[in-house]
């Protein structure tokens, strides 16, 4: 036992788990040093506005509040790439969940966490339901679910356009929004501000921080444990690891594609929720539009991991609300799209890179047991 | 324990050549197909991406045809031309431009594909102005010796052939690319005795020319047969160098394994009463309604027997094998210790005690990115240890793996080492430890020791051995005819889909088994 602990912590293998993170950030900081240089301004200037902006209190809560959605988006994301496929549609997915929602748990009152529970429900019924076309036309016709979920999304966009004009909406006095009649507070989600105040963290202006945070954390710890601890899990891996073997092996693949796609859609029904339901209280025009774009990215960067997917969100939130400070010193603020694009890119060349170095190692360890 | 590897490297008269005669001699380039006469060119297409003239750096030719650019070559003349040099120095013309090549130029086998007894082979290949172009061969594959498909095969890409059939594919191949010097691993493992004679033929042709040959094989008999000299290679280096008139096969073995080879036997009549596995009727139609894929098999198997199923590849084995898995919707009905299981998925006929091994060990029973104790849970996702409930309970996992590779003699570093990390032979005995540790009423073993050595072979074939003694019932498919001689208590062959023959192992030769199998018999 304590001769498997020491290997879990041999110097080699931790040096290995950082040597991938490190590789691609030193990489993408110096790729985006070239796009600032290009623009003719001192990167470190640059860095160092964006580190001083992006870790005030305030900007810390707006962070989290940009990274929750990402999260459970990339969530739902990682879903299908464990199981070998990719549900692109979570952009549509999750339109339609915020949408329906919205008007449908606006309909009606109930207790406090019920209701939130409810409107829960309602989100990952639609998300859920929009993704089961493709998995339907995936499983029972063979469409490849990249195409299919691409052509849902603009369908979803289209459609969740048309409801809210045509049925959906109310209107407001004075305004050109249109929005879904607002949420009664049975159905808010309350800010996690008292919570935060309890242990010293003063208000911030524009500060507060979504009480889906929880909800969050509590789907990415669910689906650490599904995936790699459960028989379901296991055999959604194994039908993405080698779809043969599985299928030798007794996993009903189509099955497991069909719950796959479904899954992913509910999941990704719940990552525009943090928004309408901590702050806007109704689906109007401004819903925040390419989460599930951004979210792609983000599992990506994560590995798929749970841990990962946290850590790669709330960087992608902190280059997006950071960024913002570039303005100040006459920096195009959309430099941290070039820095999400280089880290993910070199993340992934680096992970690879280290992967077979791993293989050899392992490797030569092989052929020392062997020849002992 | 001490773990062997074995290699018998064994080289042909020639072996100076390797040295001597780099550079062959066009006409002994073009005279070193051995049954040039015998396959007849059809049909020859060359397919350009780009052609460039390096000399003028122009393009000198583009045709296109759709998204493949195609020409047709209207020539017609025979294999013999083809190849006795008549183009090695020759002008082509081709849309009016002239075309020198040399067949030393070709460089790379693309593609190769059958079609009815038709081989197309696609290779890169270069000529003299170092034009890179795509040429097309169909070769009439009725006379040649090492394409024989035997079933009447459409239109089908090599990915979808059997192992067997890739193999004859890539001999041919090596034949055709006028190599001076040629390897072959382990060549005659899937081939039936007539086509190991074949293929011995032709080795003959090719040292007659000159050619050096290295045959790496574990088959003494073949090596003595074969080979002017012997190395005979263990644990990655060599043990011994002697002429093969000099040894026996008794000296070869002893060099080899350091102590006796193991044989493929198994003692006395094991088989019980009951029986465990009861095929009745079982076809499989194919979706074009063409010839069924396997038609009406029948046949019992009973608890302490091995049913060895001998046949060339892709004669239905694999089909069988997906059939008694569940894994391919049938006809007929398949009972499982006398109830039907007709009805049951893959996963149900796994949990009902039906081991399997797979033939293509990686493609089908491993996730070979995986560490080992992940790929234990494999097939085994509904059942204890492994699993406690619907949670996967890692501590017993590591557990059952541990023991596994201690049982099964799998050498890793231990249960988190990557299945992609291990040697075949290790790979292989880790499976087979995997299947037998749910101690199966019943085990598809699809060619359970093919390309391992012959130690880890060995150790499979003890472990099978002992399971048939405590009553396993075992269905051997293989295409080592000694192993399935050997291992089976009763022999069926299979051609075409059915089974045309019963035979006893006991009073067959592996040379009778083989003419069975071609339906020569």
């Amino acid at each position: 036992m304590s001769n498997a602990l020491t290997r879990k912590l041999s110097p080699s293998k931790i040096g290995l788990a950082v040597a991938a993170p490190l590789a691609a950030a030193v990489f993408s900081i110096l790729i985006s040093s070239l796009a600032v240089i290009a623009s003719k301004k001192s990167p470190i200037e640059a860095f160092k506005t964006m580190w001083d902006y992006g870790t005030e209190s305030g900007s810390l809560m707006e962070i989290v509040n940009t990274a929750t959605p990402y999260y459970i988006a990339a969530i739902a994301i990682a879903v299908t790439f464990r199981a070998g496929l990719f549900n692109i549609g979570v952009e549509g997915q999750l339109r339609l969940g915020a949408l329906f929602s919205c008007y449908i748990g606006a309909m009606f009152v109930l207790p406090p966490v019920l209701h939130v529970a409810a409107v829960f429900i309602v989100a990952m019924t639609f998300g859920g339901l929009w993704a089961a076309i493709a998995a339907y036309l995936k499983v029972k016709r063979g469409v490849n679910e990249v195409i299919s979920t691409i052509m849902l999304n603009a369908l979803a966009g289209g459609l969740s356009a048309y409801l809210l004009s045509k049925h959906f909406a109310v209107i407001e006095e004075g305004s050109n929004n249109l929005a879904t009649k607002e949420l009664p507070a049975s159905a808010q989600v309350p800010d996690l501000m008292p919570l935060l105040r309890k242990v010293g963290i003063e208000d911030q202006p524009g500060g507060g921080v979504y009480g889906m945070f929880f909800v969050a954390v509590a789907l990415g710890l669910i689906f650490w444990f599904v995936v790699n601890r459960t028989r379901f899990g296991f055999e959604l891996r194994a039908s993405g690891l080698n779809p043969i073997a599985a299928r030798v092996s007794g996993v009903n693949s189509k099955k497991m594609t069909f719950l796959a796609l479904v899954i992913s859609g509910a999941i990704a029904g719940l990552a525009g929720l943090p928004e309408v339901l901590g702050q806007t209280y109704s689906y109007n025009l401004g819903f925040r539009a390419g989460i599930g774009f951004s979210a792609i990215a983000v599992a990506l960067l994560g590995r798929n991991s749970a841990g990962g997917m946290a850590v790669s969100a709330l960087l992608f939130g902190f280059l997006e609300v950071s960024s913002r400070s570039l303005e100040l010193i006459d920096i195009a603020p959309e430099t941290y799209v070039i820095m999400q694009g280089s880290i993910l890119l070199s993340a992934v060349i680096a992970y690879e890179v280290v992967r077979r170095f791993k293989l050899t190692l392992q490797s030569k360890e092989l052929a020392k047991v062997v020849a002992a | 324990m001490k773990k062997l590897v074995l290699i018998l490297s064994i080289f042909f008269f020639g072996f100076a050549s390797l040295f001597g005669q780099v550079e062959v001699e066009d006409s002994k380039v073009s005279s070193i197909y051995p049954n040039v006469d015998e396959r007849k060119i059809i049909e020859t297409k060359w397919r350009y991406t780009y052609a460039l003239h390096l000399e003028s750096n122009t393009i000198f030719h583009k045709a296109e045809k759709g998204y493949e650019y195609f020409l047709y070559f209207k020539y017609n003349y025979t294999y013999d031309q083809f190849l006795n040099g008549e183009f090695d120095k020759g002008v082509w013309s081709l849309n009016g431009s002239d075309l020198f090549y040399s067949f030393k130029h070709i460089k790379n086998f693309v593609i190769a594909q059958i079609t009815k007894n038709v081989l197309v082979l696609e290779f890169e290949q270069t000529n003299s102005k170092g034009t890179f172009q795509y040429h097309f061969v169909r070769v009439d594959t009725k006379d040649a010796p090492f394409v024989k498909p035997v079933n009447e095969l459409p239109d089908v890409l090599v990915e979808e052939l059997g192992v067997g059939q890739r193999q004859r594919v890539e001999i041919l191949k090596v034949l055709f690319r006028g190599a001076n010097i040629l390897i072959f691993d382990e060549p005659t493992a899937v081939l039936v005795p007539q086509e190991v004679d074949d293929l011995f033929q032709a080795l003959e042709g090719l040292r007659a020319q000159g050619m050096a040959v290295i045959f790496i094989s574990h088959k003494l008999d073949e090596v003595l047969r074969v080979a002017d000299e012997v190395t005979v290679v263990r644990q990655g280096s060599t043990v011994a160098e002697v002429k093969s008139k000099d040894v026996t096969a008794r000296q070869l073995a002893e060099l080899m394994v350091g102590s006796e080879l193991p044989q493929p036997s198994t003692q006395g009549h094991t088989r019980r009463d009951e029986i465990t596995l009861a095929l009745k009727d079982v076809s499989i139609p194919t979706a074009t309604g063409s010839r069924d894929l396997i038609s009406n098999i029948t046949f019992n198997l009973h608890a302490g027997e091995v049913v060895g199923i001998a046949g060339v590849e892709g004669n239905g084995q694999a089909e069988l094998v997906e059939a008694i898995m569940g894994l391919r919707d049938y006809t007929g009905s398949i009972e499982f210790h006398g109830d039907s299981i007709d009805a049951l998925s893959v996963a149900d006929r796994h949990d009902l005690g039906i081991g399997l091994i797979p033939e293509d060990r990686q493609r089908q029973a491993l996730m070979m990115t995986s560490p080992l104790w992940e790929n234990r849970i494999l097939g085994h996702q509904r059942s204890k240890p492994v699993m406690r409930g619907f949670v996967i309970d890692k501590k017993a996992t590591f557990e059952s793996t541990r023991t596994i590779m201690q049982e099964f003699d799998v050498r890793a570093p231990g249960p988190d080492t990557l299945a992609a990390a291990l040697s075949g032979g290790n790979q292989q005995k880790f499976i087979v430890g995997r299947e037998m540790s749910k101690a199966p009423a019943l085990l598809v073993a699809s060619h359970p020791t093919r390309g391992v050595d012959v130690g880890a072979q060995g150790a499979i074939w003890d472990v099978l051995r002992k399971a048939r003694e405590k009553g396993m019932a075992i269905v051997l498919i293989s295409a080592d005819l000694e192993e399935l001689i050997g291992m089976s208590d009763r022999l069926l062959v299979m051609l075409r889909g059915t089974i045309t023959a019963e035979l006893d192992p006991a009073k067959t030769t592996p040379e009778q088994l083989g003419s069975a199998m071609t339906g020569a018999a």
